[in-house]
């Protein structure tokens, strides 16, 4: 008999790892339960401190559920690698105008980074997470793919984009293949202690969602007033420091105009935020830095795909352009709202993840229609 | 699978001869020794017979200074606390004074006194960990009301000079408190001898059950008591007594000191045999702690490029049981306060291997250990050395 396969479990202590497990101890798998503590004493405590992912009330549901299992179950500490990769970045983005997503970089560098590492360590072939996603050899492509999760409301393959071939290699993600409410059936019916449990939204490390209080507090430099712009560069008012905007955002420039005004531009140089009107905050292109390409092995020439630009956000048809220095330009069929340098750009083909990159610029045509693109940011 | 025990710093298995020596209270000897009536005599008995048995183990000349708790870290706060409110109550002073890798019991609760207005003076160690009785000295002030120095140190094992440090408190008049956890029931521990005025140690590490410890109190030494609510244990520690966990606590602790001429020598051994083992068949390995000054079952070392979780959690799915010494509430290791306090670099101070021996490990035992270990340690430092991108074949 083949010895079998041992897998990682990455056990958040929520519902979706929990099942993740159980599915893969019914398939066959050696499995051994690991909870991350990605949590250093210094770091400010909230409320969600106590109840939210991989925190110390995380660890004991995660604990029952493994005892439950019946496989072996160890705590360790990531909280080194986690506040090196994940938080310093996540502060230092903010400050340079752009908006993170620290999730996408805790996947690409501390699950699927660190926590595989140790897998190799422990001699296991595999790390396995709840992620609503489903990753495998495809034939078609030649190629380890991500595919949307079969429940696209939870889908979470936008922020699988980055992972390299090496990496998706060796994950397993069972939860992609059922919905949400599959998922909770068999916990319910495995009668495990998470079965119940609220889905988690907010950034873990984030205490009770305001992440403009933990820039406060973790990285006080960036309360930084500058002044508040419109598109013309005419002074409108003054702000408290360009990482407490996002693109997009209307409600809280305490500026007075004849029709609203939203953030459109967070220059970090001039410490400036530069606030237009609703078409000025709709975009035509973008250039994406720090591509990674998934089914498709890279880009020779223009090629049509759908496009998102978000977390949890439809996706829109739009051209890939390589441009000679390995970024890649996306121009959109139709102009896009609050195109957001920071976040992640990811194309598909139907449900399958082709590759993505990092947003670190946004392009439109000037209201006054001239030839030159408004290079904004 | 055979599991191989290597843990004994953390917990001991309990005696067979002790457990029996448990059993009647815990059937039908049930009574409240502060019954009046024969049920509640004959537990009294037992308490007392227990308290002799403990009192005479740690060379204490009178039985009523044994105060019983719930463990060695409730010992190690009534001696902190309870001297030093005492003091404070008396006029003496604020201050007190604690070595830099006491036990957290000891070390946390310095802290709390601190949140109460006392200040805490904290004295560092060499690079082996062991305390300089001058520098104790150098710490105390005329307001140092109580003075804690751990006897050997959990973690690295170091053996403290307890004996100087005892006697320049003396001089002082101040109250001086020894964490005696891991010595007790493993060393000759001789309160008179050591001349220490507070002693704390706890059952379930010399072979006792959990749940119990006790705190030696020099007679005449006052102090305010952190549990109230009753008159146990001479108004020092209210609550009914675990009247079982004492008599086997005491029935350890004798049967401990009667086999230590035998038991001793034979861990020690083990220990070296371990020691030299690892250090002759691995490179890039450190022995923390003092090469000759250490508890005779205690073996601590970092391993250079290797992961000390993982390490740990592969010697665990090879069937042993073992520790890095220094762990958080959620079960994940952190760096060791102690090895940080040596002067080791903090990202070695997370790959500690902590080897704790006990008189029913065997040399087989040893054999099998340095026949796994330096297996795991060499993967180990191959996996960090090819980095992620690796690719895995084995399993195939």
């Amino acid at each position: 008999m083949n010895k079998k396969e041992r897998v990682i479990v990455a056990m958040s202590g929520g519902v979706d790892s929990s099942v993740a497990a159980a599915l893969l101890v019914e398939a066959g798998y050696e499995c051994i339960g690991i909870t991350m503590q990605l949590w250093s004493d210094d770091l400010p405590k909230g409320k969600n401190n106590e109840s939210g992912c991989c925190s110390l009330s995380a660890v004991e549901d995660a604990r029952r559920v493994a005892n439950k299992l019946g496989i072996p179950y160890y705590v360790l500490n990531f909280s080194h690698a986690f506040a090196e990769e994940v938080i310093e970045q996540f502060t230092a983005d903010y400050m340079r105008g752009l908006t993170p997503n620290p999730c996408i970089v805790c996947n690409e560098r501390v699950k699927f980074g660190t926590l595989l590492r140790k897998a190799y360590e422990l001699d296991a072939r595999y790390v396995a997470t709840g992620h609503y996603a489903r990753v495998g050899y495809d034939e078609k492509y030649g190629r380890y793919v991500v595919r949307r999760g079969v429940d696209r409301k939870k889908d979470q393959s936008y922020t699988m984009h980055g992972l390299t071939q090496e990496q998706l290699s060796h994950m397993l993600t069972p939860v992609g293949e059922y919905n949400k409410e599959q998922i909770r059936e068999m916990a319910r019916g495995l009668d495990l202690i998470t079965a119940t449990k609220p889905d988690s939204q907010e950034i873990c490390f984030v205490p009770d969602g305001d992440y403009k209080a933990f820039m406060r507090e973790v990285a006080p430099e960036s309360v930084k007033e500058g002044l508040i712009v419109n598109t013309k560069g005419e002074v409108l008012g003054t702000h408290q420091g360009i990482a407490y905007y996002t693109i997009g955002q209307r409600r809280g420039l305490g500026i007075a105009a004849d029709q609203p005004l939203y953030v459109v531009d967070l220059d970090a140089e001039t410490n400036r935020v530069i606030v237009g009107t609703a078409d000025e905050v709709f975009g035509d292109a973008l250039i994406a830095d720090g591509v990674n390409w998934v089914a498709w092995e890279g880009l020779d020439e223009p090629r049509e795909v759908e496009c998102q630009i978000r977390y949890h956000a439809p996706s829109s048809p739009a051209t890939v352009i390589p441009m000679p220095d390995g970024r890649v330009e996306v121009r959109f069929h139709t102009p896009q709202r609050a195109i957001t340098p920071g976040q992640r750009v990811v194309w598909y083909e139907g449900d399958v993840v082709l590759g993505g990159g990092t947003i670190v610029e946004t392009r439109r045509i000037a209201p006054e229609a001239s030839e030159e693109p408004l290079k904004v940011h | 699978m055979t599991r191989i025990y290597l843990d004994h710093a953390a917990t001991t298995p309990c005696d067979p001869e002790v457990i029996e020596a448990m059993m009647p209270y815990l059937r039908a000897q049930f009574g409240n020794p502060s019954g009046l009536y024969a049920e509640g005599r004959q537990a009294r008995q037992a308490l007392d017979e227990a308290r002799d048995r403990v009192a005479h183990c740690i060379g204490a000349t009178r039985s009523s200074s044994i105060v019983f708790t719930s463990s060695g870290s409730e010992a190690d706060n009534l001696a902190l606390q309870g001297a030093a409110w005492a003091g404070r109550l008396a006029g003496k002073g604020d201050h007190i004074v604690v070595s830099a890798i006491e036990h957290s019991a000891v070390l946390q609760t310095a802290r709390h006194l601190q949140t109460q207005g006392f200040s805490v003076a904290t004295v560092g160690v060499d690079e082996f960990g062991r305390v300089d009785p001058e520098a104790v000295r150098e710490a105390l002030t005329d307001k140092t009301v109580v003075v804690s120095v751990m006897h050997a140190n959990n973690e690295v094992g170091t053996i403290q000079p307890i004996g100087e440090i005892a006697a320049l408190c003396r001089e002082r008049g101040i109250p001086f408190h020894t964490d005696a956890v891991q010595t007790v029931g493993h060393l000759p521990v001789d309160v008179e001898e050591l001349g220490v005025d507070m002693l704390s140690l706890s059952a379930h590490k010399f072979y006792g059950p959990k749940g119990v410890g006790a705190l030696y109190v020099r007679p005449g030494l006052e102090l305010v008591p952190v549990i109230h609510g009753g008159a146990q244990e001479r108004e020092r520690r209210a609550g009914t007594e675990n009247v079982a966990g004492i008599v086997g606590l005491s029935v350890a602790l004798e049967l401990a000191v009667r086999e230590m001429p035998r038991r001793m020598p034979y861990v020690a051994a083990l220990r070296d045999r371990l020691i030299e083992g690892i250090l002759s068949r691995i490179d890039g390995v450190r022995l923390n702690g003092h090469p000759k000054e250490r508890l005779p079952g205690n073996a601590n070392f970092v391993f250079h490029g290797v992961d000390g979780e993982s390490l740990l959690l592969r010697l665990d799915m090879e069937g042993i049981a073992a520790s890095s010494g220094s762990a958080c509430s959620a079960g994940s290791i952190e760096p060791s306060h102690v090895l940080l306090e040596m002067g080791v670099p903090s990202d070695l101070a997370v790959r500690a291997l902590r080897l704790t021996l006990g008189h029913e490990n065997t040399e087989d035992e040893i054999e099998r250990v340095l026949e796994v270990l330096p297996r795991i340690v060499s993967q180990l430092r191959e996996i960090a050395e090819a980095g992620v991108a690796r690719r895995r074949e084995t399993n195939e």
